[in-house]
């Protein structure tokens, strides 16, 4: 876990409420982020993820609600908090009128920010474009148009980076590339923000995760704290003669029996000791063979939150 | 990394950023943009100039040359002007490319001086060279030259807040060429670039005074060789109403982000 040093936060959600149509995309939720962390919003289709993005990034216009980067509001002071703001957007954006070394060069400019040669030939260099610079856009493959995508929505150097399912498509490899260089902007002080479907990259990745469903926030805390508030543990208990009754004494457990009763299965209470659990086993004199314990992980707690399958995560 | 700060900020890059990736996307395609539309009035130059001109003339005092040149300059600034426009902001749109521009601190009003001072650019450099090939076949007057001057542009700014708002209510490239072909391209026709709208019987000569086009092609000709069917005035007069609703209307349209901004 980090430590932060408490000063402004680089994002302020207040009450943001959208609808499209009559259909409310986003209920009034209400979140920040504070300056160099990593934040994740996650979510299935249709949760209201992009939509929240979009209204940041200013590619939607707002329902209701405040936002404000950096203590500046995106309406007010929209072209302070555009400057502030880089985005990966989630569909690829292709102009074929430019190649790669031109759209970067151009992309500075509509930041008024002037073109940093050095700053340009590192983010060519860490996004591996060197060999594609004098291509159009229609020329990439799909990874490479995603890493193009990345070094655009860096070139003016923005204190912000939301990342909208930036990997989406993309593969293993390149995935780890991505995340690594997004950990390692970060720890150069950008804050970040991002979506993605992969729920155990987001586990690894963020420090603190919101999960919104139906377009509220149904949960936000720190990553390792709402895994560990949310998963179960389970202990599974192999034994050497098979039982006929769940053993007295183990009720807060929920214990149950299974193949046959050779395997005995009990659920730890939210915070309870394990050791406290062996030593009621040890009392009991069960014959024991062997011992396994497994936690949830971020996907589970997803799934018990959402009721929804984070990797396939319905309409 | 180092943060780009207020020091580093300048607020009219993004304008001239912009402004410079509109004008190098026309130029990249300039047989298309350019070369193409010269081409065409050329050839209407030749026929009109070169072969029926010499045996035509509806205006005393002038070769019909003399008298179709105007037109086909005008003909030649209105098209590519609208062309610039109208193509380039529908495709933004239509391919999704138009985010890149909203997320940036690109304010509306650096929005829309940028897209229509490159399409005013396009549509005057196609008029430029449209009379510098017309000089082979017809020399003309040039009565008011800054008059002339201020239509064509007048003309091309005008066309350029058109074409914004045509690519801002397009749902498709054939709506775009639905525009080209069934509502400038007529008006341009029955403007009087090829005939003064005095010869017309009633009630065509009337209906003609209806086209907003007639206007701009009859300034202009006004201020080329000193001839016209109305005054300079009413000409001028029209077109500057006529381009101040469509510039208040392109830009009330991009300030609400209307069809950009879901």
């Amino acid at each position: 876990m980090r430590l932060y040093i408490r000063r402004m936060d680089a994002l302020v959600i207040k009450n943001l409420h959208k609808s499209f149509d009559g259909v409310a995309a986003v209920k009034g939720i209400d979140f920040s982020i504070r300056q160099g962390e990593i934040f994740g919003l996650l979510g299935p289709n249709g949760a209201g993820k992009s939509t929240t993005i979009n209204m940041i990034a200013g590619v939607v216009r707002l329902g209701s609600g405040q936002i404000s980067a950096f203590g500046y509001d995106n309406q007010k002071d929209y072209r302070h908090t555009r400057r502030m703001i880089g985005v990966v957007h989630q569909e690829i954006v292709i102009d074929n009128f430019f190649t790669v070394d031109q759209a970067l060069k151009l992309h500075a400019g509509y930041y008024g920010v002037k073109d940093d040669p050095v700053w340009r030939q590192l983010l060519i260099d860490r996004l591996g474009l060197e060999p594609h610079l004098h291509k159009v856009m229609l020329k990439l493959s799909g990874g490479l148009k995603r890493r193009f995508m990345i070094a655009k929505a860096l070139i003016h150097r923005p204190r912000l980076l939301i990342l909208d399912e930036p990997t989406a498509g993309v593969d293993v490899e390149l995935r780890h590339g991505l995340w690594e260089f997004v950990r390692e902007i970060n720890r150069q002080g950008t804050t970040i923000l991002l979506t993605t479907h992969y729920l155990e990259e987001a586990e690894e990745m963020c420090d603190r995760i919101a999960i919104m469903h139906h377009g509220d926030l149904i949960a936000m805390e720190e990553t390792h704290d709402l895994v560990r508030r949310l998963s179960n543990r389970e202990l599974r208990i192999w034994l050497v003669q098979p039982l006929e009754n769940v053993p007295a004494g183990l009720e807060e457990c929920r214990p149950e029996l299974k193949d046959d009763g050779r395997l005995l299965l009990l659920n730890l209470p939210k915070g309870g000791e394990v050791g406290q659990v062996l030593s009621q086993l040890c009392a009991l004199k069960l014959p024991i063979r062997d011992i396994e314990t497994d936690q949830s992980n971020l996907e589970d707690v997803f799934i018990q939150l959402t009721g929804l399958d984070g990797g396939n995560d319905g309409p | 990394m180092d943060h780009n700060n207020e020091r580093e900020y300048s607020s009219w890059l993004p304008f001239f950023t912009l402004l410079r990736k509109e004008i190098l996307r026309f130029w990249r395609v300039s047989t298309q943009t350019l070369l193409a539309p010269i081409v065409t009035a050329g050839l209407y130059l030749f026929v009109f100039g070169a072969t029926l001109g010499e045996r035509l003339s509806i205006v005393e005092g002038y070769s019909y040359a003399q008298f179709v040149i105007p037109g086909l300059i005008m003909m030649g600034i209105i098209n590519n002007s609208f062309a610039n426009t109208s193509s380039s902001l529908f495709m933004s749109r239509y391919l999704g490319g138009i985010v890149d521009l909203l997320v940036t601190p690109v304010s509306p009003p650096q929005f829309i001086l940028a897209y229509t001072l490159a399409a005013m650019l396009r549509g005057l450099l196609v008029g430029t060279v449209v009379w510098l090939i017309s000089t082979v076949f017809a020399s003309l007057p040039w009565e008011s030259p800054l008059l002339g001057i201020l239509m064509a542009m007048l003309a091309s700014f005008m066309f350029a807040q058109f074409g914004l708002i045509a690519a801002i209510y397009a749902q498709s490239f054939d709506t775009i060429s639905m525009y080209t072909s069934f509502l400038i391209l007529p008006l341009i026709f029955l403007g009087g670039v090829f005939y003064p709208i005095s010869i017309l019987p009633e009630p065509w000569g009337k209906f003609s005074l209806l086209n907003p086009l007639f206007y701009l092609i009859d300034g202009f000709r006004h201020a080329l060789i000193g001839f016209g069917d109305t005054s300079y005035l009413v000409s001028f007069g029209f077109s500057i109403v006529l381009a101040i609703i469509l510039f208040v209307w392109a830009a009330w349209l991009i300030g609400k982000g209307y069809r950009l901004r879901a």
